[in-house]
This record gives C-alpha cells, structure tokens and sequence, in this order.
C-alpha cells in the first residue's frame, strides 16, 4: 500500500503517521495523531509536559508499537517492532534521557549493537571513521574519551553521531536543549541546521515557545493526546498563538514581582564542599548568602553539584568542610530536625519519593513537620481529628484538588502533588525556603500557581534560593542570580545578563568575562 | 616448610577459584549476580566424579559436570531475568539446590575407590625457569594450564571484542543497549550459563585434580564463596580475579601447612602447639569473604569499586524513564 502522490509545490515527504493511538494504563497519550514531516525539514512537535510528544517519537522510533494507525516512511507502509527496525528505515531518535554506557568510549558506544565490526574491535580504524563523520557534521567530540568524561552538550552530539552513523535520514530530538546551557543550544542549532543542508529532515520536540519560533520551519502542537495544529508553517505564527494552541486559553506571560529592599541575612554559606554518591568532589568551595524577602536563583546545567548544595543545606548530606549558617546558627553537621525547627523550608526535586510519601494520605504528607507540635500533637499522640481539620484547611487555600485528603498521595497529579508540598513547607512560615525544581513536569497553569505562592513568600519576607535549569523561570522570579558550574560558583548576576549567565554556566568565571571586556 | 612446594600446591588450589571467579565475573558483567556459585561447584565435583567412577573417562566427567553446572544455573537465569525475581534470595536457593542435589545423588560416592584423574605434567624450558619454574610449570594439573590460558582469554574477550562489549553494555546500562537491538535477556542467560559451566568446571578440578575423590560438601568447603567475594576484590577483571585466586589458593595451603612443623623460623611454631590457632587461620578466609560481601552490598563501596551499573537490577523492558 501506497499513500497518494505528494502535493508538487512540497518537497516529498519522509515520514507520515495516520491515526496513531497509544494507551498506557489508565490514559489516551496518543489520540488519533496525525504527522508528516518533509524532506530536509525541521518540524518542530510542540506540546506541553505530559502532552504525548515522547509517546508519538517513541512510536516512530520502534520503541512502543501503536494500538492503531499506521507509518508510511517515503511512502511504504511500514511496521517497526524495534528501535532497529526503525533505524534500517532511516529513522534514529535522541532520547531525552541518553541512551549511553557511560562506562564505555565513544567509538564504542556508536558501535554497540552493529554487525561490523565481527569480532575484534580495531578501535583505531573505527575511532578515525567516526572523527571523520563528526567533521561532517561540526559535532565535535573525542572518539576515544569515555562516556562519563563527557559533558552533557558533548554526550548529545554522542547521541546524533550514534544515529548519523547508522544511516539516519530521519533525527528525532526529543527535548534536546532541556540540557543544553544557552550558548550550547545555538551550537545545537547550527548542526542541526547542516544537517538539513545535507538532506537529513528532523523532529524537534520541545515545550519552550521560542525555541521553537527559533528553528522550526514548521509545528506540530498536541494537547492532551491530540493535535491542535497539524504541521503549520511557522511563518505567521506569534507565541501567543502557540501558547494558546498548547494550553487551549490565553496564557498571561508576565509574574507580578513588587520592588522590594532585602532585608537581614539569613542563609549563609561558607567555603562549602561535598561529595557525591560516588564519593567525587561535587561542590568546591561553595559561598553564597540569602538576605529576608529576596528570591535568589542558582542556575547551572544539571548535574553540577545542585542537588549536593541542597542536600548539604537540607541536612541530607554531610559536607566534607565548610559550613551552613541559618540567622547565624549553624545547621550542618546536626539532624535534619534542627534545621527544620530552626525555619528551614525544602521543596526537593524529586517530590513523589523524597518529597513525598506516596502512600500516605494528604492529611499524613501535609502533617509531617507538623506532628510532634500543639495542635497536631496531644501528648505523645497525634490528634487526628486537627490533623484533618488542618489538611482541608490547606486544601481549601492552596487549590489542591484531590476527593478526599484521606487520599494516597501518589493518585495525584504532579501539580497537585507539589501543591501539597509546597502547602506543608510554606504554612510553616519558613525563615529559609528551599526550591529545587519547583515547577519541573508541571504544566502551564500549575507553573504560574506555583511561581506566585514563591512570590508570595518574598513578600511576607523569607529568605528563597530557588534552583532551576529553566532559565527563564529563574530571571523571572530571583532578584539576583549565581552560576554553579562544576561544584563552583561562577559568578553573581544582578541585571539577568543572559548571556554572562551562559558563559558562566560553561565555566568561564565572572571576572574572566568582565576582565575580556575591560581590556 | 618447603616454600616452593607450598606456593606450587597454592597456585593448583588458586586454579579451582580461578574458574569460580571468572564464571562470576562474566555473569555480574552481564548484571545478574548469582549466589549459586557453592552449589553449581558441588554439583560439579559431585557429577565429574561421579561420570568418572562410571565411564573411567576424566575428560567425560569435566564436561558432564559442565553442562550439570550450566542447566542448573539456567533455574537462576529464568528466576532473575524472564521473572525478575530478587537475584540475591534466587542465588541462596540455588546454593541449596545445588548442595542438597549433590549429596543426594553423590551418596555413597566416597566410597567409589580410585578413579582416573586428570593428567598433570611439567611444561618443557618453562619449569626450568627459576623461581617461576618450579611454581607454575612444574607437575602442575592440566586444569592449571587451562588457567593461565583461559585468564588472559577472558580479559580481551571482555574489553577487546564485540561481544565483550556487548557484555559490558548489558551489564551497565541494559536500556541503552535495548534500544540498539541487544538482546538483554538472551545475552543474560548466556552469562548465566557461562558462569555456570566454569564453576561446573572449578567442581570438577577439585574432584578429577586438586584434591580427587567426594567428600560430600566439604569437597568444596565455601569456595564458592570465597570466589563471590574474589569477584568484588578483583573488581570485576579477569586478571585481577586470577591473581586474587592464587593469592587466595597459596594462603590456603599455607594455613594447612603452617600448623605442621614444631618449629617456624627457628621458633616454636605456636600453630602446631595451639590448634586453636590453626582453627582461627582456617576461619580467615571466610571470614575475608564475609566482609567483603557486607562491604559489597554497599551501593557507594560498590559505585567506587566500578560494579556493574546494573547488577542485581531486573531489566524491564518500556519501564518508565525511557
Ligand atoms: N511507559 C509509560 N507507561 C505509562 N504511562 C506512560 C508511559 N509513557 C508515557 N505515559 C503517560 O502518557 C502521557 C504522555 O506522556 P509523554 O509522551 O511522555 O508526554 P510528553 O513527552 O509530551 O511530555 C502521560 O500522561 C504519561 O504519564
Ligand atoms: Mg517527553
């Protein structure tokens, strides 16, 4: 079976889905998909978390098969039952999560799974092959380095080159400069631009507005399972346009954030270093302050040393040297507890199995901080009946949509849960509140509710070190910016000069980037 | 105490924790831990001797207890990998099963009498280096040989071919290596085999060379488990586990030996005059491996000591996090 012939005035098409439909457990992630994508294109598959993007590519990619529809690639019906049945099609897709063996080198992971070489690996002769197509392509990156020497900008090209080199003329991305540091995203964007040139045609998904008004040629938008804009041009298209087709109603753009003085310090921290997991040095002489009523940002690329500072802050992790003082009392080096009683707010990255308990009810999760105090304890016990009187209480003022507050925690939708989070960390009326990722996998409307009860909490003035990879969330909320770059702090931004931030996030100090300006 | 002889007798020993371990280590590449590695030895013992009693052939009963060892550890392989059953408790059964079955159907073997065993001879120009000579080429068993071939074998399989790379690929990061069209649970079962057959054939060395002839579970009396250990101190490498094994072989026969003379290093041998110390000697391995094992069961000892990203993890294929 063959599709009808192509429209003349488009270039002839690659790849075109029909109809795809996919259900997981108790959800319709792919409704009745319609895609195609051109030749030497870049088709943007915009949409926001949760949306179904993955689940479609992954359905391209030979990963999940479709419960209905079917895939024409340059015009024959085709059937994947894995990834390598798709890519013998000319189809690769880049996870958003990579796919490597961090153990192994670069040729080697290219290699993995391929029929040549036989037996012996000759890494020499492979090693010069795959310099040669990174050449091609401007994706630079050593052939011989290992895995997890890499960083992550370099394992991305690891990624495409992995694909190039089995012949793909198709390139799924899926959410590629999630991260990406601002100055690696337009490196990105150049190779993938060349690659166009040289034939290749790519889906690029994203839930970023302006990355995808950046490179796009055309969009695809899903909501909820179903497209709401079938490959557009993107000519003629505003962001405003997008947001809507994303979100189905006008989104505003802008947070209300009031001028206002900093007041005392309340977080200090002093020549701060740690270890990770794997017992490496992850932080390296931290040093930062928060003053009352300010909300600060650390920015970085994941994984340098983030979660460490706020696992030492949290008391979670014990630091190797260096200090964490809280209004002056230090609070490293004691029980969780101490800091917790002193005013320490933490909202951690991972809220459905540190954050949280899934099993427990509401009632239990919001009560956790609160249970050894009057009126939640009576005596040694736990008076349940103001237990539950308070969980409604926070219900009703923090929006939490939920039956019952005797409901498992883990039922939750993800902004519903971080709103039970945040619910139980900020009635406290922390002096220091902790936000590692605050808004990550939320979708449009729960961001903004959970932007403005940090706002909020500027305002009745405590102290926030909010730590995110999403740019635009940190110049939008903090009052002054840090850049963590491999355990260090890099510098300090007051203006949210983006472009000083991304240099500082690829490890060039502050004073090096204002001393080149100087001379 | 003939010094010489103690280290030539150890590295022999070393040859049956040779095997053990190398199984081991290619079964934990692959990711699948396998505690079994006791009872697949007893089985293997138990059956080449057995094989060798009946047919009068050594070489029939090394590979019967080969393959005896190998299906057994196909029970782990199809516990762990199509079940996805815990690994740990999967092996402790296993060392049971092995261990009941053996006694079972090795009852009255101690009393077969005497049997062909396998040959052991000197290597021509070898043993007449000094030192190393008369240590490992010398009247060593066949099964010694096979040692100093199969280590260095194994290493370049492991690091230098495809499917070495493969190997590794599967045990680090099994989703990655899915999405490239290995196959995970194909790959594990044959590492699982693999592993099985080499302590099928570390049982077989005690029966047909080392020490010949059943004695029910003290044939192999924990170097099973000595060699689980072996593998965590080697740090998963071959060369390594070959070096810890004699290492560990010599230290054995050097514990038996030292409880022999009246007198060490002109001194009165306190071993020979207190065998409560002797016990105490004979307890340090185990007890070595006991704390490794506790050491190794930790996830940052492990992370630092380079284990296997996946071992002991179930691969499910489309789990979340994809
Ligand atoms: N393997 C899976 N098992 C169960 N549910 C899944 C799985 N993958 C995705 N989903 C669900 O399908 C929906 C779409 O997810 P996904 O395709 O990952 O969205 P996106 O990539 O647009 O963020 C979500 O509700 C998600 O929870
Ligand atoms: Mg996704």
């Amino acid at each position: 079976m063959t599709h009808p012939p192509d429209n003349p005035e488009h270039p002839p098409l690659v790849v075109e889905m029909r109809g795809i439909v996919k259900r997981f457990p108790g959800v319709l992630a792919n409704d009745h998909v319609d895609f195609s994508l051109y030749k030497g294109e870049i088709h943007a598959l915009l949409g926001e978390n949760g949306a179904g993007k993955s689940t479609l590519m992954n359905v391209l990619s030979g990963l999940y098969r479709a419960d209905e529809g079917q895939i024409f690639v340059n015009g024959q019906l085709v059937e994947f039952r894995s990834p390598r049945d798709a890519i013998r099609a000319g189809i690769g897709m880049v996870h958003q999560h990579f796919m490597l063996v961090p153990s192994q080198t670069v040729t080697e992971n290219i290699l993995l799974g391929l029929d040549d070489p036989r037996f012996l690996l000759h890494l020499n002769h492979y090693h010069r092959k795959i310099a040669e197509l990174a050449e091609q392509f401007g994706l630079h990156v050593d052939p011989r380095a290992k895995i997890w020497q890499l960083s992550v900008g370099e394992q991305q090209r690891v990624e495409i080159l992995k694909m190039l080199y089995r012949g793909a003329q198709v390139l799924i991305m899926d959410e590629p400069t999630a991260v990406l540091a601002p100055q690696e995203i337009e490196g990105l964007f150049e190779t993938l631009r060349s690659m166009t040139e040289q034939g290749k045609s790519i889906i690029f998904i994203s839930h970023k507005l302006q990355e995808v008004t950046a490179i796009a040629d055309r969009v695809t938008v899903l909501s909820k399972g179903r497209v709401t804009a079938a490959g557009q041009p993107m000519a003629g298209l505003t962001r405003r346009d997008l947001a809507r087709l994303m979100v189905g109603r006008e989104v505003v753009f802008s947070l209300e954030k009031k001028p206002q003085e900093p007041g005392e310090v309340v977080l200090e921290v002093e020549d701060l270093h740690a270890e990770n997991d794997k017992g490496l040095p992850a932080l390296q002489g931290v040093s930062l302050t928060v003053r009352a009523g300010e909300i600060v940002g650390l920015a970085g690329v994941a994984g340098n040393g983030q979660r460490e500072l706020a696992q030492v802050i949290g008391g979670l992790r014990k630091p190797t040297k260096g200090r964490v003082l809280l209004n002056g009392v230090e609070v490293t080096r004691k029980p969780v507890r101490f800091g917790i009683d002193l005013g320490v707010g933490y909202i951690p990255e991972d809220r459905t199995h540190v954050g949280s308990a899934p099993n427990l009810s509401v009632t239990d999760n919001v009560i956790m901080k609160k249970y050894r105090k009057e009126p939640i304890a009576r005596g040694w016990s736990v008076d349940m009946q103001a237990a539950t009187r308070l969980a409604e209480e926070l219900k009703e003022a923090y929006d939490i949509i939920v039956p019952t507050v005797e409901t498992p925690a883990r039922l939750l939708s993800g902004g519903n849960l971080q709103r039970v989070i945040l619910a139980r960390e900020i009635s406290n009326n922390p002096a220091f509140l902790l936000a590692m990722q605050p808004t990550r996998g939320l979708d449009v409307g729960a961001i903004e509710g959970v932007q403005r009860l940090l706002l909020a909490q500027r305002e009745a003035g405590a102290a926030i070190l909010l730590v995110s990879e999403e740019l635009e969330e940190l110049l939008s909320l903090s009052d002054r910016i840090y850049v963590i770059y491999e355990g260090r702090i890099m510098g300090e931004v007051r203006d949210g000069d983006i472009e000083k931030i991304g240099l500082m996030m690829t490890g060039t100090p502050l004073e090096e980037i204002e001393g080149g300006e100087n001379a | 105490m003939d010094w010489i002889v103690i280290l030539q007798a150890g590295v022999a020993s070393g040859t049956v924790l040779l095997f053990a371990t190398l199984g081991e280590i290619f079964a934990e590449r692959s990711g699948v831990l396998n505690l079994g590695v006791e009872g697949m030895m007893l089985i293997g013992a138990m059956s080449a001797f057995s094989v060798a009693v009946k047919t009068g052939d050594p070489w029939m009963g090394v590979l019967v207890a080969m393959l005896a060892a190998g299906l057994l550890s196909q029970i782990h392989a199809f516990i762990t990998v199509t079940l996805q059953a815990d690994q740990v408790v999967s092996g402790l059964a296993l060392t049971f099963l092995g261990t009941g079955l053996s006694l079972v159907l090795g009852e009255g073997l101690s009393k077969a009498g005497t049997v062909a065993l396998l040959p052991a001879f000197s290597i021509p120009l070898l043993s007449r280096i000094p030192l190393l000579g008369p240590v490992f080429f010398t009247d060593q068993n066949v099964m010694v040989y096979l040692g100093y071939l199969l280590t260095p074998m194994a290493w370049y399989y492991i690091n230098y071919t495809r499917p070495g790379m493969h190997l590794r690929a599967v045990g680090e990061h099994p989703a990655a290596a899915d999405t490239l069209g290995i196959n995970v649970y194909r790959l594990r079962y044959f590492y699982v085999f693999v592993g099985g057959m080499l302590a099928g054939l570390a049982g077989a060395t005690i029966s047909l060379a080392i020490s010949p002839g059943w004695f029910s579970e003290l044939t192999t009396a924990g170097q099973g488990w000595i060699a689980v250990g072996l593998v965590i101190f080697a740090q998963w490498d071959p060369v390594r586990g070959a070096i810890g094994s004699y290492v560990f072989g010599a230290l054995r026969r050097l514990i038996l030996d030292i409880q022999g003379p009246q007198t060490l290093l002109w001194f009165a041998n306190p071993f020979y005059y207190n065998p409560y110390w002797g016990f105490f000697l004979q307890m340090l391995p185990y007890a070595f491996t006991v704390i490794v094992l506790v050491l190794g069961s930790r996830e940052a000892v492990r992370k630092r000591l380079g284990a296997p990203a996946a071992l002991g993890l179930p691969y499910i294929r489309g789990e979340r996090g994809l």
